[in-house]
């Protein structure tokens, strides 16, 4: 028997709502509140109830309108690339700071998606970057962190 | 009325106000122009630049950029037969024929007039609509708002969900979940954060606009491996033709425009319906109203066909604040994201904004006759230029929608741990867009958690624990009653379809 993965996903949905209403019963509430008419606790636990039963609607229901989607034109390289890339984004604009960072970022995004005009790829990272935080850090007064551009002596 | 007309003139037309609305109706295009980028991406793009501002600036330049994310989604639609929001699919029918004649220029200037008119008719109805509806809305208690919440989802994810209703209910079910993470307002107890600190405060809204909106988009114009620019650079922009009309041509767009705007308004108040319907039906229903001979145009670049869709559309979308001012209910996903920002501003919009806070009100009403007026002085002459956005590689465009949307969320919390959410959210919206699993329902729901907890709270603990009020007052009870045949008839539907299937 093959099962659909839209059924998949909903299946995965009926389990996490199983969680999420377990989580939604351990929520503690104040001693005074337990038998209230309303708590803490009570939107979530009918929000779980929801989620069970339109999740398991779905399953066990046949489906009308599936989805069809061809696995074989998807392109997984790049997006999984540009999902490690944005992780990696995050992790250093902290440490490294904004500016290298978001540089980098959007030069290697770029090149990952098969540009190759190295003037734009240029233009559009380094400057375009320094150009938006000026904007931000200059006239909207947005402080931006930037241990890199401390270090080298161009932000105080 | 008066007074707060003038409060919201002045309001609309200080200098930076009006530079707002212009750079709003601006960006909007632009963004609104590029396939698979819709208005709400638009707005998400802009609420962290928003918060720097006041809340009536901020919200003037969120109405610009809808109306010109509207605007510009014909544009595409008409040149390249690419609508960039399901609004505008049906200006697509005749614009686009119109276009392969060589009348594109044309094409552009119907759009834009009817959208003017539709758009600024609906404002009057506006006009006189939100104050009276904001009176009778005093009337409304707690069960009543939390009874319409609901029908406000499940309209949502009955009429725009393409016939996934259940899976717009799952997404219902995960943006209450995901609003519900964090402390509890009243007692302050943490819910669902693992005792981590980064979910005490709950998830931030603009995070997951920007996850579910911006970011899976772009992710999924990737992953689906589409090129929504490879079209644009086979035509050349600059044949766009006359944008001049004739006297027949202006008469055919005045019968159309004042019967579509009133269709249009009248679907854009109603929760869930919104702009692609009110195109959809506009459409139709001109093509019932036209001539014999008129009506074999229909399809083939017929201009009463153009203008209706077009009218219909903005008409909806001036409709759909209607809700939003006057009950602090969002009709459509994108005046869900509108409430959001107003809430992240401090301000709870309903039926005592025009009291307490005049200034927004009527500035955002007025704001939108001066957006209607820059979207046609100035925008139109620009199509020429401004089309060519549309042949922006996406090599560039995407790796851009990914740099906003991360800085965005960046500029806001100044940690990494909102910046590794929103990139596990985008990817599981990514998943979920891929199997037609809707979006927009997640965001009404995520905005609206909050407020129907205390609704249901209210209600709840005045009737005792009881459930009985649900059906006490007979207002609440024909909400309900809505609800249920919204539900039966959708069950009824995906029962019906699959026996048909069997037959």
């Amino acid at each position: 028997m093959k099962i659909s993965p839209s059924k998949i996903i909903s299946l995965l949905f009926f389990i996490f709502s199983g969680f999420y209403l377990y989580t939604a019963h351990q929520i503690q509430v104040f001693t005074f509140d337990e038998n209230a008419a309303f708590n803490a606790k009570t939107f979530p636990i009918y929000l779980g109830y929801a989620g069970l039963i339109f999740s398991a609607l779905y399953v066990l229901l046949p489906e009308t309108r599936p989805s069809n989607v061809d696995l074989k034109v998807l392109d997984y390289k790049k997006t999984i690339t540009l999902v490690i890339l944005m992780i990696l984004y995050g992790l250093t604009i902290l440490r490294v700071g904004y500016f290298l960072s978001t540089s980098i970022f959007l030069v290697l995004s770029y090149i990952v998606l098969g540009e190759r005009k190295w003037l734009w790829i240029f233009l559009l990272s380094f400057p375009f970057v320094a150009i938006f935080m000026y904007l931000l850090h200059g006239l909207l007064n947005i402080y931006l962190r930037d241990p890199f551009l401390q270090y080298i002596g161009i932000m105080g | 009325m008066i007074e707060g007309i003038l409060i919201g003139l002045e309001t609309a037309f200080s200098l930076k106000n009006l530079m707002m609305v212009m750079i709003g109706c601006f960006a909007g295009t632009i963004i609104g122009m590029l396939p698979g980028l819709g208005p709400m991406t638009a707005i998400a793009l802009m609420i962290p630049i928003t918060y720097g501002f006041e809340p009536s600036t901020g919200l003037i330049l969120m109405a610009g950029v809808y109306y010109g994310a509207v605007f510009g989604g014909s544009t595409s639609s008409i040149l390249i037969n690419a609508p960039g929001i399901p609004g505008t699919v049906a200006t697509s029918f005749d614009g686009y024929p119109m276009a392969q004649q060589g009348k594109a220029g044309k094409a552009l200037a119907i759009a834009a007039y009817s959208s003017f008119a539709g758009g600024t008719i609906a404002a009057i109805f506006l006009l006189i609509a939100a104050p009276s509806l904001s009176k009778v809305s005093l009337a409304f208690r707690s069960p009543d708002y939390f009874g319409l919440m609901i029908l406000g989802l499940t309209a949502v994810s009955a009429f725009s969900a393409k016939g996934h209703f259940l899976k717009a209910m799952m997404m219902v079910v995960f943006g209450l979940m995901l609003a519900s993470v964090g402390q509890d307002t009243l007692s302050d107890i943490p819910r669902f954060t693992f005792q981590n600190m980064n979910l005490s405060d709950g998830i931030s809204f603009v995070l997951v606009v920007m996850a579910t909106f911006a970011m899976s988009e772009a992710l999924t114009i990737i992953f689906k491996a589409n090129d929504p620019t490879r079209v644009a650079k086979q035509i050349s922009l600059s044949q766009l033709g006359s944008i001049k009309l004739d006297k027949e041509e202006t008469k055919k767009m005045i019968t159309t425009i004042p019967r579509s705007s009133v269709l249009g308004f009248i679907i854009g108040v109603l929760p869930g319906a919104g702009s692609t319907i009110a195109s959809f039906l506009a459409y139709g229903m001109e093509r019932n109203f036209v001539n014999d001979e008129e009506k074999q145009k229909f399809g083939k670049g017929s201009i009463n066909g153009l203008a209706a869709p077009e009218t219909a559309n903005n008409a909806a979308c001036s409709g759909s604040f209607v809700p939003l001012l006057t009950l602090g209910i969002p009709g459509s996903g994108t005046t869900a994201v509108m409430l959001g920002a107003l809430l992240g501003f401090g301000i709870q919009p309903g039926p005592r904004l025009y009291q307490t806070n005049p200034e927004i009100f009527w500035s955002v009403i007025m704001s939108m006759y001066i957006g209607m007026v820059i979207l046609l002085i100035l925008n139109l002459p620009l199509i020429p230029y401004i089309a060519r956005v549309l042949a922006t590689p996406r090599t560039f465009l995407i790796p851009l929608i990914l740099f906003f949307s991360v800085t965005g969320i960046y500029l806001m919390s100044f940690n990494n741990f909102d910046i590794y959410m929103m990139i596990g959210i985008a990817v599981i919206a990514t998943i979920l867009r891929l199997y037609d699993f809707p979006m927009p329902p997640l965001i009404l729901a995520f905005v609206l958690g909050g407020l129907m907890e205390e609704n249901l709270r209210r209600s709840l603990l005045i009737s005792d624990g009881s459930w009985n009020f649900l059906y006490d007052r007979p207002l609440t009870m024909i909400i309900m009653i809505t609800i249920l045949t919204i539900i039966g008839w959708q069950i009824y539907k995906a029962f019906f379809a699959q026996n048909k299937m069997q037959v």
